[in-house]
This record gives structure tokens, C-alpha cells and sequence, in this order.
């Protein structure tokens, strides 16, 4: 890897890096686990002048559940968040997303924050974050921001993260009821970015609906969160035709392009057919958890 | 055939790689590991357009930053008489462009400082202004008349075609078809792919400016061939060029060619009189190298009412890129594609084939595979498939119908080649007993009725492998023979030097054990040398699965050369006449007295301390092998699929493979290399693509576009295995190299194409992606 040459720095506190940064923002990047980033300067598509390395500053990884949240620190790697026990018993659609994202090399080192930050309309945490109705907490000069994820994921790269703020966490509404989840991703192979992929979270009464979360990936510019189809989803009791309907609206949500992956018509297809068989996941799972309580 | 006992470690035996230690330890050399003193760095800049002409470079600013050395253009090399080089194919190929850009990546100057840093930021400040040209990425419309002429430096070249090319019977074709009753017909491309190998091409070229003595460690598959071509290239004389080949990390038919880089750092080290180095990215190797395969091929399979095959006619066009640069034998333009009718008794057949220069990459690689007879292998195997269908009957009874039977060997096939030996229905049937064929196809009716998609698809393969003999196959000329040079020390330990050049396949291993079992030296006793053009005998390489068959018998036709005078030895030491010695294993004893022996050891040993009055001393030897035939080696592969209709998606649910490849020499190692190329063989046909947009920007030039299968999707294989030994090679073995990557990828369509074909799909072009397979299932519908 030969890229341009920049300066490097590796502060041990939150109020360093963000000096740093501060200094000349618009030259400068925060490197966190560097999976999308290192690529970048190695084809010298992105020429910072300066590297402001995290990775030192100590409880940027929290992990915990507190004050009707779970709380994911910016630092979460991707196998963290695939191995740990609590994500598993009370997050099915993080832990079904986790050990799909890229590759094991990838996720030991990858962050939820540098992620999210990236934008990338393929990312697979945008849209699991936008099923939970998640909300990024960033910090800047002026202090912290919590900003809805809808409002937080822009456009294509684009984020509404100005450039002296850094990710800090993740803040994961905690689930009610019988719930269940799931991340459904159809790529060509591992370590593939994603030709579509569907979150789904559901909160069951019983067997009506109490809340739906979709989000949909690589599907538009952006993570995309199809309103119309939770819209239809919520208080109805659940049936084939009521998913049926919901995965409709879902790809009518979509906004795909063609290319290498496939056609449009094709990815908008493969949408409609996940949304519809993660609801059916998701609704056994609930059912299951209901009838273990 | 020699019966090899265990202690010496022999033919048959699954003994360890020799050479596993060092890469397992990670001391294995590789060209990027070797650093000279005051060694430099090189790195090249690409043009960003498909077609354009150079109008200016200005390299003054790159060549003001601290610590470049030099930069090298274009008018620079033409200064010197090396712009243009000479390719494997006959034509001629920019080193560095000086008139027009004919592909995106094409090398447009280079430049050499102190580090590689500093190299690639130089880069950025040349100033380079090209005036674009019309782009043509389709090799059939470049044939049309009227289209822009990429080789107009070319005297006499009029149009973008590069070659025409024709095989077997037209008159006699023509005839049966208009007989025929059944004609299938099937229009197919095989796609742009790249052997990617893990290690990408690089060369440090040391010419040291006191003695002139040129010394390239390089990346090289055909370290002699090399040697002689650089000689011709560079005028070097040859005696002072050295070619150095470390430790490979796989080439795969991609580090065959000499390529642009190899020739402006050596022209750099002797200019500037200091070692250069070059290493190329990932994404280099993936824009500029040897690609493969790129045939665009239309089969007509004539059968009568009882599917009887009458005849085969193939038309093709070929993408060859902007420079001529496949390497194959002269005299075939379309490599081996003439072996296209398979493993059928096929009464006539007839190819034509044009190649057409496109603003792509330079290459036609065979990437593990025999000069083209990849495309052959899929286009029948996909024909006979089709066929089955269209007369309702089950496409393994159609190949069994049509197989050249056992007793037919050798067997003249209709375009020429003489097939050594072979059962094919043997392999077959093993195959699907395996399989559990029949059982298969009723599990897939019922399926079908529960709206669910299974397929089987069946390949029963036909390789050609092994080049030469001399007389019919040539690399830029050279002949296709090697080499073995085999020197047993006076302690009965032996170094082996061969002209062939391992990238992985376990030379080191398998070369000693041919020893062993010729000459009775433990394998482990034998060290095998190659790629040092100072020290090994000349050799046309590595490729096309021809180590074995031509250099695996040179070396026992020298084992046994030196045996013989091990005999003379022996006799002496026993003081008995010769023909009163028997040869068991690794010592000759006296016929009806077996405790009055010599070991091979003590004969070494008697070589160069107790010969007998008159004998030249010494026990050593070297042999060049001109192969009598290629060898054939064949297999069936059976691929049963699960397709999902709502996706596309297709998962493999059983592959079984049957191979034959002769005799085995380590089965370890074999079963190693049909691993890989059954791997190689499902990229393929699964998931690679090296595509160009309309303006000729490639898409694949990185490992996120061009897709290399994990373990994860790669699926479970079942090998198997008959033996049938080549009647021509020393020791029966044929090459097996290449076979999988050859056979496999009709397997895996045809499975797909089966779970879906009573849709109305008949053909799903590689690579099958579920996009194409969800997109198959839609159009069928309508």
C-alpha cells in the first residue's frame, strides 16, 4: 500500500481528537477500524492530511443496556457485537446482521461508528439501525448532539455529521413485547458489499403488530427506511396477505440502479421476497418468545 | 511401469510437500521479498482512456520531486529501440504508448526513484494529455467494416482483425448437416476472466554496469523462453542474461508473457546502472495482464433420430484485446479449440474462428487450461446438454450413446489430434453411481411438482495437455520439448535440474519421487532445482499441465539412463556379468542370489571412487524429452443444484468429480490440484467477470468487482479417480494441472440450467449469477 503521504495521531481522550480534528477539519479524517478508509488511501481516491487514530481512547466500546436503551460505543467491532450474549437474546436483527458483514478479517476490526459515519448506501448497519429506530449521539466543539438516524443518514457518503464532530454512540431503543428480527442479504459471495439486503424488526401484542421497523440496503442513495410498508404493518394482526402487502410497498420504496449486481427489476424483486420471508422470521420468533413467557 | 516399495518414498505415495516448510514457516522468497544494496523503486502510469491519442506528457514536475531518478516515457524507450516488443502470438506490443493509447491501463511512462513512495506520488505530477478517440469493446462490431482501426501503426493492416483461422472438414460438415435429422444449435460467450494469482507480476532487475551482466529475479512461468526473448527484445547478448524465479505465488497462465513493466525496468537498471524494482498492484495485474478466455462461440451439434452425433461445426470470434499476445503454438491461431468434439466419436466437424483486436487489455492466457481448450471443453458439453433436451432423452444416455468407446484408442478425432487412451463410460458410470443419479432425477420430478428447483448438470471432459511433440508445437518458435538433469553425488544423494517451473504444483515433491522410483534414491534425498537459467537446462516451462508429461518424462528417461550405468557399476563391484543382475527398488542383486546385492548408494558411490578401467567417471546425466503425443487426460463431473426461483440464487448441493489422469504420481498432490481448479472452475462459472462499460473502462480491476471465492460459498467436492495410463509417457502418467478448471464449469451450468430448463430456460451464460438466473426465469415466463 503506497499511499499519499498525511500525519498521524493517536490522542488518548475524546477532547484531543477533537482538537485535532478541529485544527484544519476539512483535510482531516478520524480512522477508527479503517475498513472503509485504508482502502480508500491505498487507491489514493482519498488523500487526508491527517489520520486522527481513536482506538486509544478508552470506553469508546461500551456495551451495556441502560435508561430504556442499549448503548453501543462507537468503537464496537462487528464481531463484538456478533458474539456478545446480551445483543443475542434481546437484538435478533443486530446479531443476525453482525456475522453477515463482510468477512471475519473485516469485522474483527470494523466499527459500528465508522460505519455509520461512512454513509455508504450498502452498509449493512444503516439499515438495522433504521428497523430499531436507532439514534447516533455525536460529539463536536459545542458538545453533544443525538441525532435520529433517519435525520443522521443523508445521501450517498453523505451524513448529517458535521466535519469536527466524531461518532460517539449508538443509542438502540430496547424492544417491548414478543419480539423478533432479522438481516436478510443476498450477495455474490463473502466479504461482497451487499446487492440488497432487508432489516426487520417486529414487536408483537398477542398476534397484532405493536411496531415494524424496515430498513433496506443498497437499494437508493441512501439506507432506505419504507415507511408506507411499517405504516402498514402497524396494529394489524399478522397474516401472508398483510406481509405480502407490506414487502409491495417495501419495493415500491426501493430505489434501485443497474449494474454489475443485477437490473433494477431484479433487486426491487429480491426485496419484496426477503421483506416478506424476514417478517415471517420475524414473526416466528416472536411467537416463540411468547410462548416461552 | 516400476512398483515402488515404501521406504523409498516413490510414484503412488502421498508424501508431504518438500516444499510446505518454508511457506507454512513464511520463509519462502518471493520477488517482492528480494532487496539489493541501493536498490530502486519503479512504478507506472496508466492512461485513464480506452482509446486516445498521446498529444503530450510534460514529466517536468514529477522529475523535480525529491527523490525521483528518473522518468521514462514513451519517446524516451523509442530512443533506444524499445518501444514496441514482440508478443507470444507474433505481433507486436507498446511498451510504453508513443503514438495512441489502444486500452485503459496501457503503460504511458514510468517513474524510478529511491522509494516507492516517492514513485507513486511522481506519478500524480505527470501531465499527460491524451485526444480520446472512438472506443470498440465488442469484437464483433470491431469486425465490422468501417470500424475505427486500433492497429493503425500496423503496415497492411486494414481492419481489427488479427487472425482467421479454420479447423477440420467444411465440404463433409456441410454435407452431414444437410442429412442430419436433429440439428441444436447454441449461441454462447465465454467470458472475460483473469487468473488472478495471489502474487502479481513484478521483476527486480539488477544490470550491473561493470561486467553488463543482466540478472532478472522475475515473476516467470518460462524462465528460458524468457531468457532467450529478452535476449531478442533487448539485445542483450544471452550469455549475460540471468533469470532468477523465486518462489511463485501462482500464476495460472498469467505469468506466461512478457509484459511492459519487465522490459522498462530492465531498460531503467541498464541506463541508470543501479537494480530496479517493480511490483505491480492488485489492480495492474487485474487491468494489464494476461486475461483469459473472452470467446464468443456458436456450436451446431448435427445427431440423427437416434441421437447419434453426426457432426460439429463451430463459428467464433475471439476478443483478443488491442495486441495480439496469446501464447500458444504458432501454427494453431485459436490455440487447441479444435479438440472441441470432446470426448465424442464425432464423424466430422469444422471451426472457423476470426480474432478481432478491441480496445482491451492484451492476454488470451490459457488460464489453467490448455491453449483453448477450456472454451472447447464448455461449448460441447453445453451442446450435448441442449441436445438431450431437445430429444427428450437423459443427457447421460446421450453421452454414453456417443462416447469414443475404450476399444477405439488411439483414436483419430475429425480435426486431427490422436488420443492416447481413455474409458470414459467408465468414468461416467462411477460418477453417477456416486451420485446417486437416478435417484437424484426422481427426487427432482418430485420437487418439481412441490414447486421446487433441482438440477443436475454432467460434464464429461476431454483435456489435451502436455506439448509438445516438437515437431507440431512452439513457443514464439522455441520448440516445445524439456529438459532433466539429474546429478547423483558420490554419498547416493542427487540433485535434479529441470527446465520446467513450479508455481505451486509441488515439483520439488512429486520430481523427486519419480527419482526414487526410477533410480531407488529416497525421495527425500533428492533436492529439485528449476527457474535459475545459469544453473538448470534449457526448458519451455511451466503450463498448459505439461511439466508432468514432458519434463516428468525426461526425468525418468534420465533416471533410467544413469540406472543402466549403475548397472555397469554394479557388475563390477559383484564382479558378475551385467545380465546376471536384476534391479529391485533401489539395488541390483545377483539373479538367484539375492543376498549378493549393491545398493544404488554403493554404485553412487563406486561412480567416483572404484570404476571400472575405461568408464567416464561421475553418475550424472541430462535428457531432453520431445513427447511422442500430448497426453489426454478425461473425467465426468456431476453437479446437482438447489435453485431459489424467488431470488435467483443457486447453491450446489453434491459435486462429485471422477478424474483420470494416468498414473498418479503423489495422489496428495493431485487431489491438491483438482481441488483448485474445481474451485477456479466454479468462480467461473459462478460469480467472474472482467466487464468493460462502453467508453472501455474496465470493470473488475480490483478484488471487490472481480470475485475470488471463499471457502464459505466454494462447495464440498467427492473425488474420485480411474487409471488409465497414458501408453506414451515413460511412466503412464498425463497432466492433470488444468483438467478441473476445464471440465467443471459446463457441470455447474448445466445444473443450473437443468433445475430450470422445464421453465423454458435453455441457456444462462456465465458467469450465472442469481441476477441472470432470476432474470432467465422472468423472460422464460413471458
Amino acid at each position: 500500500m503506497f499511499p499519499s503521504r498525511f500525519d498521524y495521531s493517536a490522542p488518548d481522550s475524546l477532547d484531543e481528537a477533537l482538537a485535532t480534528l478541529g485544527q484544519r477539519a476539512d483535510e482531516t479524517k478520524v480512522l477508527a477500524g479503517g475498513q472503509s478508509l485504508i482502502p480508500l488511501l491505498k487507491l489514493r481516491f482519498a488523500a487526508p492530511a491527517t489520520l486522527v487514530d481513536i482506538n486509544r481512547i478508552p470506553g469508546l466500546d461500551v456495551l451495556e443496556e441502560s435508561n430504556g436503551h442499549l448503548r453501543i460505543g462507537t468503537l464496537a467491532r462487528h464481531n463484538q457485537l456478533a458474539a456478545d450474549s446480551l445483543v443475542g437474546r434481546r437484538y435478533p436483527t443486530i446479531a443476525s446482521a453482525a456475522p453477515q458483514i463482510a468477512d471475519p478479517l473485516v469485522r474483527n476490526l470494523g466499527t459500528i461508528g465508522g460505519s455509520l459515519a461512512h454513509g455508504d448506501p450498502a452498509g449493512d448497519w444503516g439499515s438495522v439501525m433504521l428497523a430499531l429506530n436507532a439514534e447516533v449521539v455525536v460529539r463536536g466543539p459545542t458538545g453533544e448532539r443525538r441525532i435520529p438516524i433517519d435525520d443522521f443518514l443523508v445521501d450517498i457518503f453523505t451524513t448529517s455529521l458535521n466535519e469536527d464532530e466524531i461518532v460517539t454512540e449508538v443509542l438502540v431503543p430496547q424492544p417491548e413485547g414478543s419480539f423478533g428480527g432479522a438481516y436478510l442479504k443476498l450477495e455474490r459471495k463473502v466479504g461482497d458489499f451487499a446487492t440488497v439486503g432487508v432489516a426487520v424488526h417486529l414487536e408483537l401484542d398477542g398476534d397484532t403488530i405493536a411496531r415494524a421497523g424496515l430498513g433496506l440496503t443498497a437499494v437508493g442513495s441512501r439506507n432506505i427506511k419504507p415507511t408506507n410498508a411499517e405504516n402498514a404493518l402497524g396494529g394489524n394482526k399478522c397474516s401472508d396477505e398483510l406481509f405480502a402487502e407490506a414487502a409491495r410497498l417495501a419495493a415500491e420504496a426501493a430505489d434501485p440502479v443497474s449494474d454489475v449486481r443485477g437490473p433494477a427489476t431484479y433487486k426491487r424483486a429480491v426485496v419484496e421476497a426477503y421483506v416478506k420471508r424476514g417478517l415471517a422470521e420475524a414473526r416466528d420468533q416472536a411467537r416463540a418468545r411468547a410462548g416461552r413467557t | 511401469m516400476s512398483t515402488t516399495e515404501s521406504h523409498v518414498h516413490g510414484i503412488g505415495q502421498s508424501i508431504k510437500r518438500k516444499e510446505d516448510d518454508r511457506f507454512i514457516r513464511g520463509k519462502g522468497t518471493y520477488v517482492d521479498d528480494i532487496s539489493l544494496p541501493g536498490m530502486l523503486h519503479m512504478a507506472i502510469l496508466r492512461s485513464p482512456l480506452a482509446h486516445a491519442k498521446l498529444v503530450s506528457i510534460d514529466t517536468t514536475a514529477a522529475a523535480a520531486l525529491d527523490g525521483v531518478v528518473a522518468v521514462i516515457t514513451g519517446a524516451d524507450l523509442a530512443a533506444h529501440n524499445l518501444a514496441w516488443m514482440p508478443t507470444l502470438s507474433g505481433d507486436t506490443q507498446a511498451v510504453f504508448v508513443t503514438d495512441k493509447v489502444r486500452f485503459q491501463g496501457q503503460e504511458v511512462a514510468a517513474v524510478v526513484a529511491e522509494s516507492a513512495y516517492v514513485a507513486y506520488d511522481a506519478l500524480d505530477l505527470i501531465e499527460v494529455e491524451y485526444d480520446p478517440l472512438d472506443v470498440i469493446v465488442d469484437p464483433r462490431k470491431a469486425l465490422e467494416a468501417g470500424a475505427p482501426l486500433i492497429r493503425d501503426e500496423k503496415e497492411d493492416q486494414t481492419d481489427n482483425r488479427c487472425y482467421h483461422w479454420e479447423s477440420g472438414d467444411k465440404g463433409a460438415t456441410d454435407a452431414a448437416f444437410a442429412k442430419a435429422a436433429v440439428v441444436v444449435s447454441l449461441d454462447t460467450h465465454y467470458p472475460r476472466c483473469h487468473p488472478a494469482p495471489l502474487e502479481t507480476c513484478g521483476i527486480v532487475a539488477d544490470v550491473n554496469p561493470a561486467t553488463g551482466k543482466a540478472t532478472l529475479h522475475l515473476t516467470s512461468q518460462a524462465p528460458h523462453a524468457h531468457r532467450t526473448l529478452f535476449a531478442i527484445v533487448a539485445g542483450l547478448p544471452e550469455q549475460n542474461i540471468q533469470i532468477k524465479t523465486p518462489d511463485i505465488g501462482g500464476g495460472f497462465g498469467n505469468k506466461v508473457p512478457i509484459y511492459p513493466g519487465y522490459v522498462a525496468a530492465t531498460a531503467a537498471s541498464l541506463l541508470i546502472g543501479r537494480p530496479v524494482k517493480w511490483i505491480e498492484s492488485r489492480s495492474e495485474n487485474l487491468i494489464s495482464t494476461g486475461f483469459a478466455r473472452d470467446f464468443h462461440m456458436s456450436g451446431d451439434l448435427a445427431l440423427d433420430n437416434d441421437g447419434k452425433m453426426l457432426a460439429l461445426r463451430v463459428k467464433l470470434v475471439s476478443d483478443n484485446g488491442a495486441f495480439f499476445a496469446d501464447a500458444q503454438p504458432t501454427k494453431f491461431r485459436a490455440g487447441l479449440f479444435h479438440i472441441v468434439t470432446g470426448s465424442y466419436d464425432m464423424p466430422v466437424a469444422h471451426i472457423e474462428a476470426d480474432g478481432a483486436y478491441t480496445n482491451k487489455a492484451p492476454g488470451g492466457v490459457a488460464y489453467r487450461c490448455s491453449f483453448r481448450v477450456t472454451e472447447a471443453s464448455y461449448l460441447i458439453e453445453r451442446l450435448v446438454q441442449n441436445a438431450a433436451y431437445e430429444l427428450g432423452t437423459d443427457p447421460a444416455a446421450l453421452r454414453f450413446k456417443n462416447f469414443i468407446k475404450p476399444e477405439q484408442f488411439p483414436y483419430k478425432s475429425a480435426t486431427g489430434f490422436e488420443y492416447d487412451s481413455g474409458d470414459y463410460p467408465r468414468a461416467l458410470e462411477l460418477a453417477l453411481e456416486q451420485l446417486g443419479y437416478n435417484q437424484l432425477r426422481q427426487e427432482q420430478k418430485k420437487l418439481r411438482e412441490e414447486g421446487k428447483l433441482l438440477g443436475i448438470g454432467i460434464a464429461s471432459f476431454t483435456e489435451v495437455v502436455g506439448a509438445g511433440k516438437s515437431k507440431e508445437y512452439d513457443i514464439a518458435g522455441l520448440k516445445m520439448f524439456d529438459s532433466a538433469e539429474l546429478r547423483v553425488h558420490p554419498t547416493g544423494k542427487a540433485i535434479l535440474k529441470i527446465g520446467v517451473q513450479t508455481q505451486g504444483q509441488g515439483h520439488e515433491t512429486t520430481f523427486a519421487q519419480i527419482v526414487a522410483s526410477e533410480l531407488g534414491i529416497p525421495s527425500e534425498d533428492v533436492v529439485v532445482q528449476y527457474g535459475d537459467t545459469d544453473n538448470v537446462p534449457y526448458g519451455l516451462g511451466t503450463y498448459a499441465s505439461r511439466s508432468t508429461p514432458v519434463a516428468g518424462a525426461a526425468t525418468a528417461v534420465i533416471a533410467r539412463k544413469l540406472r543402466e550405468k549403475g548397472r555397469t557399476l554394479a557388475a563390477h563391484l559383484l564382479e558378475v556379468s551385467e545380465e546376471d543382475l536384476e534391479w529391485e527398488t533401489d539395488h541390483f542383486s545377483v539373479k538367484g542370489a539375492p543376498d549378493k546385492k549393491v545398493s544404488i548408494q554403493d554404485v553412487a558411490f563406486a561412480a567416483y571412487t572404484n570404476m571400472p578401467d575405461g568408464m567416464e567417471p561421475g553418475l550424472e546425466g541430462v535428457h531432453y524429452y520431445d513427447p511422442p503425443n500430448m497426453t489426454y487426460p478425461f473425467g465426468s463431473y456431476l453437479v446437482a443444484v438447489e435453485v431459489d426461483e424467488g431470488t435467483g440464487e443457486w447453491k450446489v448441493r453434491r459435486m462429485v468429480a471422477v478424474d483420470d489422469c494416468g498414473v498418479r504420481i503423489n495422489p496428495m498432490i493431485v487431489e491438491g490440484q483438482i481441488h483448485g481448479g474445481l474451485t477456479e472452475g466454479y468462480a467461473i462459472a459462478a460469480m467472474q467477470l472482467i466487464d468493460f462499460d462502453e467508453e472501455g473502462n474496465c470493470i473488475g480491476g480490483n478484488f471487490t468487482d472481480y470475485l475470488i471465492p471463499t471457502a464459505w460459498e466454494t462447495p464440498h467436492f467427492e473425488t474420485h479417480e480411474t487409471v488409465t495410463p497414458s501408453p506414451h509417457h515413460p511412466i503412464g502418467a498425463k497432466g492433470v494441472g488444468e483438467s478441473a478448471t476445464v471440465g467443471s464449469p459446463a457441470a455447474y451450468v448445466n445444473a443450473v440450467v437443468d433445475a430450470v430448463r422445464h421453465l423454458g430456460v435453455t441457456n444462462i451464460d456465465m458467469p450465472v449469477t442469481s441476477a441472470k438466473v432470476w432474470q432467465a426465469i422472468q423472460d422464460a415466463k413471458t
